[in-house]
């Protein structure tokens, strides 16, 4: 597996024209461009705002009786979750809309799930100067914590990318993943606490929320990033640890399952 | 040492019976059968026991119809599928022109999908770099060069595909059927280019229906036939075989082309056109025709009631609907004296200057004025099968001299 892995460096180039090519593609034609890497995080947030901030509010302590500053933390979970979430759901198509290329070139299939989840990345990345700039303009102090990022980067990188892996391979034989999985995503993302601080006394006070959210491995990459953001504090590095192995063991599974199915994917798509 | 050596190899792909043809997640768990349906049961052979090494240098093509295995087996050449059985060994860089222009991003300009593909087929981004003004030269496409992809017509994306492809300089040069969308004056230039690289000395594995091609540029020819070698060596030999074989195909399947329609036949039917035929020398129904092959038209002629004015016509179409020949007994200056009862009528053609292709005829009995009695149109189809690839409508007879300095000479196919 290590030799594969180290096979596919020397795709590099082919990963980076690629993801510069979607990246390029993608807002091609439209009128802000770029700016919809993080409009549309930005506007999710909003309606979250609104609902939850507004309509019908949630007092947490958390958020020190502020609506901005729930808005701000909804938008430090919003950003990394998009990254996933997106990752997730182009994963399940990308074998299947580059199926012609598949079947007419010889090409390491690997490096479209690759680029799916690299290109999401940047999308994220594009994010994070306006996440910081809210942080600045509505006076919420920033800590030396936000360091931290590219480590929870890392973790959701190869958590994301074992995912990837599993569920673009499979989607070729199995279509229903594709809807099971935009139905899954919705019910993920609830099950996060994006909308809603773990730590607040609706998750800590029932013992199978809790633990339902504490088995979530998306809990303490989202978590990670909110500490470093949000809260200005240590990570719960124990917690993390776990992820990482979880994340570990889904990236090796995944590459192996979609190693074996290679073969019978330049067939079936 | 050969560049390319297959060894006994085979490719089945296993398919679901129809069974399982709606096969989904949900039936599966609600049926339990989850684990068995992921089990193929049926299995399609595309190739079977296919042994033979390619010499360096040299120049194979591969011919048989569609489904014979063809493009399976150029796949596994390329390496974008494995054979299920044997061995395959390829020695050099490959580049596959199976598909021209596959990957490229509609989206973006011509000039940045020159460096996606290129990358795509093995290039470095340097190479590219390098090669870029020579294949926007040989795509003939520098006013377009910065203008997105979906902008092209499928000529001009074709070109691009051509060009980079070729430009990858490959040891080994895969071709598949791609010439066949071209246009008149790139496919030209293509086959000169495949030419440079034969002079060049590199190997060429050549897959086209256009056997007149294959005779001229392979030097050894492989006739695959439901997955298998059917026959293996000098070109003319081979496609000679290979074109007795589909024209008796095509003979059986065709020995009844047309039936009589009434929308495409009209008149007063006072004379009456029936039972027509075309026929080979030996009097036999036939489909197929060379150039140089008599035909004989026949059919029956019935009358109503005595006539006296009444003229016989033909009527030859290719496909396009463009007029090949025509003419009748009143242009080629018969006078019709009286018809009664049943007769039958004769067209001898003793040779035919029709370029390859299909053609329809028409067959009338008129009056001198036009007014139809019977009129038979696109009622009737043959087909010319030559070797040549001319172009036009009627092959005019001509020779070519030439005098000592310039030395041309027939193309010889080689003969054992």
């Amino acid at each position: 597996m290590i030799e594969k892995l180290k096979n596919l460096y020397k795709y590099r180039q082919l990963i980076f024209i690629l993801v510069s090519r979607e990246l390029k593609a993608r807002y091609r034609g439209t009128v802000f461009g770029f700016l919809w890497s993080f409009l549309n995080p930005f506007l999710l947030m909003l309606v979250y705002s609104i609902v939850f901030g507004i309509i019908m509010p949630a007092r947490w302590p958390q958020f020190e009786g502020k609506t901005i500053y729930y808005s701000i933390f909804l938008f430090t979970g919003i950003l990394p979750w998009t990254w996933f979430s997106s990752s997730m759901l182009e994963s399940a198509n990308v074998l299947i809309i580059y199926g012609n290329l598949i079947k007419k070139i010889k090409f390491p299939i690997e490096v479209l799930p690759i680029m799916v989840v690299l290109t999401n990345m940047v999308h994220f990345i594009l994010g994070l100067p306006i996440l910081i700039l809210f942080f600045i303009v509505f006076a919420k102090p920033l800590t030396g914590w936000v360091l931290f990022l590219p480590a929870a980067m890392v973790i959701q990188f190869i958590f994301t990318m074992g995912f990837s892996f599993f569920i673009s391979a499979l989607t070729v034989h199995f279509r229903d993943i594709k809807d099971i999985l935009s139905n899954l995503m919705t019910l993920w993302f609830f099950s996060t606490p994006i909308i809603y601080p773990f730590d607040s006394p609706h998750v800590s006070g029932r013992g199978w929320i809790k633990l339902l959210l504490w088995l979530n491995p998306m809990t303490h990459i989202i978590e990670a990033y909110q500490y470093a953001f949000y809260y200005g504090s240590l990570p719960h590095w124990k917690k993390l640890s776990v992820t990482v192995l979880v994340g570990f063991l889904l990236f090796y599974f995944g590459y192996k399952i979609f190693d074996k199915l290679k073969d019978t994917i330049v067939e079936e798509v | 040492m050969y560049p390319i050596i297959i060894n006994n190899i085979g490719k089945y792909y296993k398919k679901y019976s129809h069974k399982h043809k709606f096969l989904t997640i949900k039936s599966a768990l609600v049926n339990k059968t989850l684990f068995s349906d992921l089990e193929r049961d049926e299995k399609f052979e595309a190739l079977k026991g296919i042994s033979f090494n390619v010499e360096d240098g040299k120049t194979l093509s591969i011919i048989g119809e569609n489904g014979s295995g063809k493009s399976t087996l150029l796949k596994i050449l390329a390496g974008i599928t494995r054979p299920t059985s044997g061995e395959i060994t390829t020695r050099g860089r490959i580049s596959a022109l199976i598909e021209l222009g596959a990957g490229f991003h509609p989206e973006i300009s011509g000039r940045e999908n020159i460096f996606i593909n290129g990358i795509i087929l093995g290039l470095s981004k340097k190479m590219i770099q390098e090669k870029l003004s020579k294949i926007v030269e040989f795509s003939e496409l520098e006013e377009f060069i910065n203008s997105p992809v979906k902008t092209y017509s499928s000529g001009m994306y074709m070109r691009l595909g051509f060009s980079i492809a070729i430009n990858v300089d490959p040891d080994i040069l895969l071709i598949d059927e791609v010439l066949a969308v071209g246009d008149a004056f790139f496919v030209p230039k293509c086959i000169d280019k495949i030419y440079e690289f034969k002079r060049k000395g590199k190997t060429i594995i050549f897959v086209s229906h256009d056997l007149a091609t294959v005779e001229k540029i392979s030097d050894e020819v492989i006739w695959l036939k439901k997955g298998q070698i059917e026959m293996r060596g000098y070109p003319a030999k081979v496609v000679d075989a290979y074109m007795q074989y589909i024209g008796e195909k095509e003979e059986k399947r065709d020995e009844k082309p047309a039936e009589v329609s009434t929308e495409n036949r009209w008149g007063s039917r006072e004379i009456e056109i029936k039972n027509v035929k075309i026929m080979n020398r030996d009097g036999k129904e036939k489909y197929i025709y060379k150039p140089k092959e008599p035909m004989t038209i026949e059919f029956d002629v019935i009358t109503k009631r005595k006539e006296d004015d009444f003229v016989f016509g033909l009527a030859i179409f290719n496909p396009e609907g463009i007029l090949c020949y025509g003419s009748n007994t009143g242009l080629e200056n018969y006078k019709s004296y009286h018809i009664e009862g049943k007769g039958k009528v004769k067209i001898q053609i003793p040779e035919l200057p029709l370029i390859n292709g299909m053609y329809f005829l028409d067959l009338a009995v008129h009056k001198k004025d036009g007014y139809p009695f019977d009129y038979h149109h696109f009622q009737y189809k043959f087909k010319v099968s030559s070797k040549l690839r001319d172009l036009g409508i009627t092959r005019i007879p001509h020779h070519w001299k030439f005098t000592d300095n310039i030395n041309v000479r027939p193309f010889k196919p080689k003969k054992r």
